[in-house]
């Protein structure tokens, strides 16, 4: 069995809460303790009706204002697969940890309000998942019976969609016409909608292609600790341990390490305390070196054919998440895996307008929210990918130096 | 697609939970794991075991000890330490509450829970621990919904949900002040039921009362309550003996048993997937307390 991540998005009162809500009770993946909850809490609401919302805003404040303020993650499986559903705040004030959310998920669904159609909210949502490059696009166009179930509703807002998703080179979006209020077309079919013909969403999410591990060719290992046990017996035992974040390694293989740029072989991986041939992503493993080198946490082991880049000075697609602004000459710590480097901000080349995916020219900060193209320049040369051929390599984030908040989510190029 | 190259489920949660126990130790200078000896955290210790093997563990196992805890679990926890050889830390709540002059609660259920918080809170000040590692996972509660893997907390040991570092990708931010703390959640994305299956494929011991055994037990707000030293027998309670056993583990006072014929890992896995109640609401009666008793205990520092 697989586990499909994915995350809702979209704007505040387009449903989100509600169709996790409505996903979770339909498949029969809420418990009654839970269930009993959510109706005593929503009989102090003012319709009775069972507030599906409820079983996601898990926070005091989101339940008083009825919006959802951090992600929260939820975990439902069927016999087919296995969910992990980060829904995600709308707000725009709440970018950040939509963004949070967004970075883990495989999949998106869009929520669209039949009566508003696509909005700025929906837009930045969507131009964050291309950023991204979440691999599928789902759009769920809600709330269909407060229209009366219109197709030629439906199917504006799709051609709206996909004029908005060649501007962004977006890849696969299959659109959903739902209601997630009564469940039209989320575990069962919509008899309300005979016009639409394409399988219900959770149909959907049960079959959808998972891409993994697609990139087998590139390796990449980042150190995260040294495994040193210095007892009698192990005495030189020296393991680096880590993820794999691409690609497979092998005993004997031929690795060169970063930034020492120095080139050594594999003598040992082992995974799970086991000694093993060769291990792949996302594998937790260590790996033993056939000479002893000077190798700590940060450092990154790559295959010998094909090679990183290597450099102090990076292009950076920045998402903002921090109300002090980044400008020009600005100082963070910038972490890419395990490697932490301090960075300086030397330009900002463009501001993306939300609303056309233009660039904006002239700009010497970038504020809250916003999305940015800058040029930055490390203290000492980092090995990277650009995040289009190696997302696990080309994403890093911003820290800020005195208050150690991550204010930044970056996309190398 | 080359299947040799995809990891099942189980493995993925395994790997994803060794790269946090790494990143925690690559990242703070004197974390702790702190342990119970419930399946949560034998789950943790395990996952430990295979990220640092063969070498030690780079913190110690902390045990905030609530004096109100089942022998079995305890003699349980200690058996485990000695076993894998790691130094294991006891602190006792009871103390804390004669140093501090805490008030306890009283009533039927004098429960311990909540200032369980204040031990932690002196333990971590102790220790100067910058983070601790624990056995939460999301699925448990709503609030436990909302947690990150990295939750920072400050001086106070305060958790503040509106202002969660935002976490992205699989990049952790460690980074704190003097006085703040991390909790960090390496079992974050696991269910229950996967933790189940995780003990049964790597064939990992428990103690005896998550198994089905005869107990004695009065019946209370619907729930199954052990009889014991800490909890008042009334008048009108009705003492029985029945067959139960233990979904989770804390406190004597505030941990319901459920009745039960399973008597192997097997017959656990097919009730829970069986069952229509969740593991908290069948179990915590600490947690209907109030709708975001969770959430309240966790914002002063309770993990």
């Amino acid at each position: 069995m697989d586990i499909l991540r994915f995350i809702t998005a979209g704007n505040v009162d387009d449903g989100k809460s509600t169709l996790i809500g409505r996903l979770l009770y339909d498949s029969k993946s809420i418990l009654i303790d839970q269930i009993e909850a959510i109706e005593k809490a929503s009989k102090f609401k003012d319709n009775g009706v069972l507030d599906l919302a409820l079983i996601t805003d898990g926070l005091r404040a989101e339940r008083e204002q009825g919006i959802t303020i951090d992600v929260a993650y939820k975990y439902f499986s069927t016999p087919k697969r296995k969910f992990i559903i980060a829904d995600a705040p709308g707000h725009i004030q709440y970018t950040r940890n939509m963004i949070t959310g967004a970075s883990n998920s495989q999949l998106i669904i869009l929520l669209v309000d039949a009566r508003t159609g696509i909005t700025e909210q929906t837009k930045r949502h969507t131009f964050i998942a291309s950023l991204l490059k979440i691999p599928q696009i789902v759009v769920a166009i809600n709330k269909l019976d407060l229209v009366n179930f219109d197709e030629s509703i439906y199917k504006s807002i799709e051609k709206e969609f996909n004029e908005l998703g060649k501007k962004l080179n977006l890849n696969e979006v299959t659109f959903i016409p739902i209601s997630a209020l009564n469940g039209d077309n989320i575990v069962d079919f919509s008899t309300n909608m005979p016009w639409y013909k394409g399988p219900t969403l959770l149909d959907f999410l049960e079959t959808v292609n998972i891409q993994e591990n697609e990139n087998l060719e590139t390796s990449r290992f980042p150190i995260q600790y040294i495994i040193r046990p210095q007892t009698t017996e192990l005495h030189d035992y020296r393991g680096y341990a880590g993820k794999i974040t691409s690609g497979i390694f092998k005993k004997g293989d031929k690795i060169k390490i970063y930034p020492s740029e120095i080139e050594a072989t594999i003598s040992t991986i082992e995974v799970n305390l086991k000694e093993v041939d060769e291990a792949f992503a996302p594998q937790s493993a260590v790996i033993q070196l056939d000479k002893d080198i000077d190798i700590s946490r940060g450092d990154l082991i790559v295959n010998l054919n094909r090679q990183p880049q290597f450099s102090n000075e990076l292009e950076v697609q920045v998402c903002w998440m921090h109300q002090k602004a980044l400008q020009v000459g600005s100082k963070y710590l910038i972490q890419n895996q395990t490697n932490r480097v301090k960075a300086i901000v030397k330009s900002i080349e463009y501001l993306v307008d939300i609303n056309t995916f233009e660039k904006e020219i002239e700009s010497t900060e970038v504020q809250l929210n916003q999305i940015a193209k800058i040029k930055i320049k490390t203290a000492t040369p980092i090995a990277y990918d650009s995040y289009s051929n190696l997302q696990a390599q080309g994403g890093i984030i911003f820290i800020d130096e005195t208050s150690n908040v991550t204010v930044g989510a970056g996309i190398l190029e | 697609m080359n299947t040799k190259y995809k990891l099942d489920y189980l493995d993925q949660l395994e790997s994803e939970s060794i790269h946090i126990f790494r990143e925690v130790a690559g990242q703070f200078e004197r974390p702790a794991l702190l342990f119970s000896g419930g399946k949560d955290s034998i789950t943790l210790v395990h996952l430990a075991l295979k990220a640092f093997k063969p070498g030690k563990f780079p913190f110690p196992l902390i045990h905030i000890d609530t004096g109100h805890n089942f022998p079995e679990v305890i003699a349980f926890r200690d058996a485990l330490a000695k076993q894998i050889g790691e130094k294991l830390i006891v602190r006792k709540v009871e103390d804390t509450i004669k140093r501090q002059g805490l008030k306890e609660s009283n009533g039927k259920f004098a429960s311990r829970n909540a200032l369980q918080t204040y031990t932690l809170l002196e333990t971590i000040e102790e220790f100067e621990l910058d983070c601790c590692i624990g056995g939460a996972r999301r699925d448990e509660e709503k609030a436990r919904s909302k947690e990150r893997i990295f939750s920072v907390r400050d001086d106070f040991g305060q958790w503040d949900p509106k202002l969660q570092r935002p976490e992205l990708w699989n990049l952790y931010n460690g980074k704190i002040n003097k006085g703040e703390n991390v909790r960090a959640f390496p079992i974050s994305n696991w269910t229950e039921l996967d933790i189940w299956n995780y003990i049964k494929r790597e064939n990992i011991e428990l103690p005896s009362i998550y198994f089905t055994h005869n107990r004695e037990v009065i019946h209370v707000q619907n729930q199954i309550l052990a009889t014991n030293e800490f909890v008042k027998i009334e008048a009108d309670d009705k003492i029985t003996f029945e067959n139960v056993r233990y979904r989770t583990v804390g406190d004597m006072t505030c941990t319901a048993a459920v009745a039960s014929e399973a008597h192997s890992i097997d017959d656990i896995i097919n009730e829970i997937s069986a069952s229509k109640t969740s593991e908290r609401g069948e179990t915590r009666i600490d947690d209907r307390i109030s709708e975001a008793a969770m959430e309240d205990r966790k914002k002063l520092g309770y993990f």
